[in-house]
Parts: structure tokens; C-alpha cells; sequence
């Protein structure tokens, strides 16, 4: 679960990113924040792994209330949450297996256990044939889903995208999608940034819209509400 | 930690050593013209040590007797010296007996004076040595004070300004040394960074599954360690063989020399571990220094 109570953001440089946001998601919830460019999406989202620290107010993800978590205790937030971004975020001198794996081997997992979880998940995702090809010899869709693999592998109650189909065209991106719905059904929340228009209106789930740092918006099965 | 993870990190350090093939190259050359200067300098520093301790063991004070003393005097006064506190020994030496020396300490030219064996001019003496090398001078002093005694001497002055020859020489030494440590720190700290930097999208993953800094940093750590290693080879090598033939020229050549080079074995293979030991410590201490700044959250 993760609660947002009073949450302001304000930049080093002067640039107030967040301005007083209170947000309840529950376990298993499937959540879109959308919203303009600039308007405090990335920093939203950036604060539920604690990339971001809040000025003020309190975050608890699990539990833990990251606006007190200690630095050295960050890493065991991350074992607890999947994070997918646009760029997919994979090392182009591992192949698919490894890249997976790499997340396990982070935290000294058995290389029995690690062979079994990674093999389970790229079932999931669909890339059992890809297991010795190189992120370059695979398209960006399949990409995406290594990275979503490596996510997941670890069994997290949360998955954080960040415009996970951003550099997709839409018919990898509804495949990826699907993936995210096959994920959800198992249980785990979801939060996922998007400026996909159709996406959104044709799933219908909770969206989140933010401007200005403030959440103008939150609709149990909401539409995009942007042009674009 | 486990072992599969060690050994992990391991296969990691040594893939970046390859990866970073020239900037392996310079850190390894750089530590190792660093220990070879080092290396030549403690060789000189011990040797020039070792023959310091000789010559302050060879220190002994020359208790010249009164032509007059008779034999009651002489041992009156030999109780007299062995009272003194920390005199570790008494020799007595008769006069014929220091003519005797004189000759041979002359060699070929000593021949010459032989002709004092008829008519000695020489005084009896007695040899005496301190339990310390230091307490040499406060002993003289007490001496030269008991009746009998003629003159003392022990090299004064010449004892002494050697000591302090010996005590700049060190100090230089070691400042020189420190200089030379740092500038290779400096370089490998350099190297490292420039392995950071490739492995910086690397980092940012790691980070984001959730691996401690400690997990992180054991690579890099491990990649300074071997770098310093590796710097550490030639110079142990060049410095074995040098000493070695050094050594054995020496030895035969200049045998019967005042000054005298430390034993090859064990001399050698404490320098070595020395030098393994300052390779292995600024290559570590250089790669932590520049990951720290890549850690922080």
C-alpha cells in the first residue's frame, strides 16, 4: 500500500515539483497518473522508490515512511518494488538471462534459485526462445519486456513504470500492456505515468491527473482528459 | 557475503581490468616506477641501517692507562669501571699487545713501526663496552674522572656526526617516499574514476534492483587491489635479481670491506612483501577514494 499524506517538493534550484499531495493506492490497484509535461508526474512518481526525498509530509510504501527512511536502507525498499521505465534501463553487454538475473545476483540470491525464477519469468513475459540474445538483436517491445522481467523477478507487491510504452508504437504497446494487466491479475500494484491517450480511455482504471504539483483529478475509472 | 558472490565480484574486477586495458596499463606502470624508486630507496635506507647498527656496536671506549699506575692501581681501577652502571664489559689490553694492532690496522706501511718493539711508547689499555651503544659517551665521561686513567677515547665527534648524516638521509628518504606514494594514489584514483564513469548505467541499475553500496563498491575495490598488485611484480622481480648479483659481486670482490651489504636472504624477501604489501594498500586506498564519491544517494 502506499499513502501519500501532505506531500510538497521543492527543487534545490527554487522549483516547487509538489505542492501539498495526499493520495491512498491499495494493494493491487492498477493506477495511471497522467498530466502535461512539467507538471510534477516525475517527482510523484520518483517519490515512491525514493529517487526523491520530500520537502515535507510523509510516504509510506509498505509500511515505511520513506521521508524518514536512512540512505543505507534505500536498497531494501528497491527489492520490494519493480521499476520499469521508457528506456527500458538494460546493460547491452548482458544477454536476456543475464540481464534478468543481474537483478537477483544484486541481492545474493542462489544461482539455483535464480535460474528458476528467471526462466519462470520470462515465461511470463513471453521470451523464453530470447534467453541468449543481446538487447540490440531484440526489438524495442521485446526490450521492454526483458525489463519488465527483471521487475518482477523478485515477486514485488509494487511495480513503478514510467512511460513504459513512451518509445513503443501502439501495437507493441497494447502487448505490453496486456503483460501489465497479466501482472495485476497476480496481485501486485500497479502505478504507471503515461501520456497514452488511447490506452488509457479504453482500460478504463483509476486515474490520477496532476498539475501544477496538485492532484486536480482522481477518478476510480477515469478517462486521459488531455488532447494529444 | 556468500561465496558465489565473491566470486562474482571477482570475475567483475578482473573483466574491468581488461575492459580498461590502457588505463590498466598507466595505473600498473605508475605504481610500478613508484616501487621501483621506493624499492631502491629502502635498499639503500636498510642497508645504510644495518651498517649504522654495526658501526654503534663497534663503538667501545679506550681507557688509556698512567705510565706510572702499577699493578694494584690498574686493578683498583678496573673495579672502579665495572662499577659503573650499564658497563657491559672490561678487556685489558697491554701495551705490546696495542703495538701489535697499531702494525697490523697499518698493514704494508705499519712495518715501519716495528721499530717501537724495543722501546714501546704506547700505553696499556682497557677496553670497555657499553650494555647500550648510547650510554657510550655518559661512561667516558665517568671514566675520564678515575684517578689512573691518562686519556679516554672513544671516536669522539666523528661517532656522532655520522649518526646525524644518517638521520637526514632517513628523513629525506621518507618524505621522498610519501611524495611517490601519493602521486601513484593519485592515478589510480584516476583510473578507477574513468572505470566508474563507463560502469555508471551499470551503477544506476544496480541501485534500482536494490544492491547495497557495499555491493557495489567490492569491484572496484577489488580492481584496485589487483592494479596494485600487478604494479608490484616488476619492480619485486628487478629489485630480487639486482640485489642478488649485486650481492655476489660484492661479497667476493670487497670481502674483507668495512661496510657490508645486508644478507640476501631474508633482506629480499621482506622488501618484497613490503612492496606487495604498499602496492596492494595504495591500490585499494586510491579505488575507495573515488567510488565514495560515486555513492552517495
Amino acid at each position: 500500500m502506499i499513502e501519500m499524506q501532505d506531500v510538497y517538493k521543492t527543487y534545490p534550484n527554487g522549483v516547487v515539483a509538489l505542492n501539498g499531495v495526499n493520495v491512498r493506492i491499495k494493494q493491487g490497484e492498477f493506477v495511471y497518473v497522467v498530466g502535461p509535461s512539467g507538471a510534477g508526474k516525475s517527482t510523484f512518481i520518483k517519490m515512491m522508490y525514493r529517487e526523491e526525498k520530500p520537502t515535507k509530509g510523509s510516504i509510506m510504501v509498505n509500511g515505511v515512511n520513506l521521508a524518514k527512511l536512512k540512505d543505507n536502507k534505500v536498497p531494501l525498499l528497491r527489492r520490494q518494488i519493480g521499476i520499469v521505465f521508457q528506456d527500458f534501463k538494460l546493460l547491452p553487454k548482458l544477454n536476456v538471462y543475464e540481464n534478468v538475473a543481474f537483478a537477483l545476483e544484486v541481492i545474493e540470491e542462489s544461482p539455483k534459485a535464480i535460474r528458476k525464477k528467471v526462466m519462470e519469468v520470462l515465461d511470463l513475459v513471453g521470451l523464453k526462445h530470447k534467453v541468449r540474445s543481446y538487447p540490440n538483436e531484440l526489438s524495442g517491445g521485446e526490450q521492454q519486456r526483458v525489463s519488465i522481467a527483471r521487475s518482477i523477478v523478485n515477486s514485488p507487491k509494487i511495480v513503478i513504470a514510467d512511460e513504459p510504452t513512451g518509445n513503443l508504437d501502439p501495437e507493441t504497446s497494447w502487448g505490453i500492456m496486456e503483460l501489465f494487466e497479466k501482472i495485476n491479475e497476480r496481485g501486485t500494484t500497479i502505478v504507471m505515468a503515461t501520456h497514452n491517450k488511447e490506452i488509457v480511455n479504453a482500460t478504463r482504471r483509476r486515474v490520477i491527473a496532476i498539475e501544477n504539483g496538485k492532484i486536480v483529478r482522481d477518478e476510480a475509472r477515469g478517462e486521459y482528459g488531455y488532447d494529444a | 557475503m556468500t561465496l558465489n558472490t565473491f566470486k562474482r565480484h571477482v570475475r567483475e574486477s578482473v573483466k574491468s581490468l581488461g575492459r580498461n586495458g590502457w588505463m590498466t596499463f598507466a595505473s600498473a606502470s605508475a605504481v610500478t616506477v613508484t616501487l621501483l624508486l621506493v624499492g631502491v630507496f629502502f635498499t639503500v635506507m636498510f642497508n645504510i641501517n644495518y651498517f649504522a647498527k654495526k658501526v654503534e656496536n663497534d663503538v667501545e671506549i679506550r681507557v688509556h692507562i698512567e705510565l706510572t699506575a702499577d699493578r694494584q692501581a690498574k686493578d683498583a681501577l678496573r673495579r672502579q669501571i665495572e662499577a659503573i652502571p650499564n658497563v657491559k664489559d672490561v678487556r685489558y689490553s697491554s701495551k705490546d699487545e696495542e703495538l701489535k694492532r697499531l702494525i697490523k690496522s697499518m698493514g704494508e706501511e705499519g712495518t715501519a713501526f716495528r721499530l717501537f718493539e724495543q722501546q714501546n711508547p704506547l700505553s696499556d689499555v682497557y677496553v670497555v663496552k657499553a650494555a647500550r651503544p648510547q650510554d657510550t659517551v655518559k661512561i667516558a665521561k665517568q671514566i675520564e674522572t678515575l684517578p689512573s686513567v691518562h686519556k679516554v677515547n672513544y671516536g669522539q665527534g666523528t661517532v656522532e656526526k655520522l649518526f646525524n648524516v644518517l638521520k637526514v638521509m632517513r628523513n629525506v628518504g621518507l618524505v621522498l617516499i610519501a611524495g611517490l606514494l601519493f602521486t601513484a594514489m593519485f592515478l589510480i584514483s584516476n583510473t578507477i574514476k574513468i572505470t566508474i564513469f563507463a560502469r555508471r548505467r551499470e551503477i544506476e541499475i544496480m541501485r534500482l534492483v536494490g544492491a547495497t553500496n557495499g555491493f557495489i563498491r567490492w569491484p572496484f575495490f577489488l580492481e584496485g587491489l589487483w592494479l596494485g598488485v600487478l604494479g608490484s611484480i616488476v619492480p619485486i622481480t628487478a629489485l630480487a635479481v639486482v640485489y642478488y648479483n649485486v650481492y655476489h659481486v660484492y661479497e667476493h670482490q670487497f670481502a674483507l670491506q668495512l661496510f657490508e651489504l645486508l644478507p640476501f636472504s631474508p633482506f629480499i624477501w621482506q622488501l618484497s612483501a613490503l612492496l606487495l604489501a604498499i602496492g596492494a594498500v595504495i591500490g585499494v586506498w586510491g579505488s575507495v577514494m573515488s567510488v565514495r564519491k560515486f555513492l552517495k544517494v
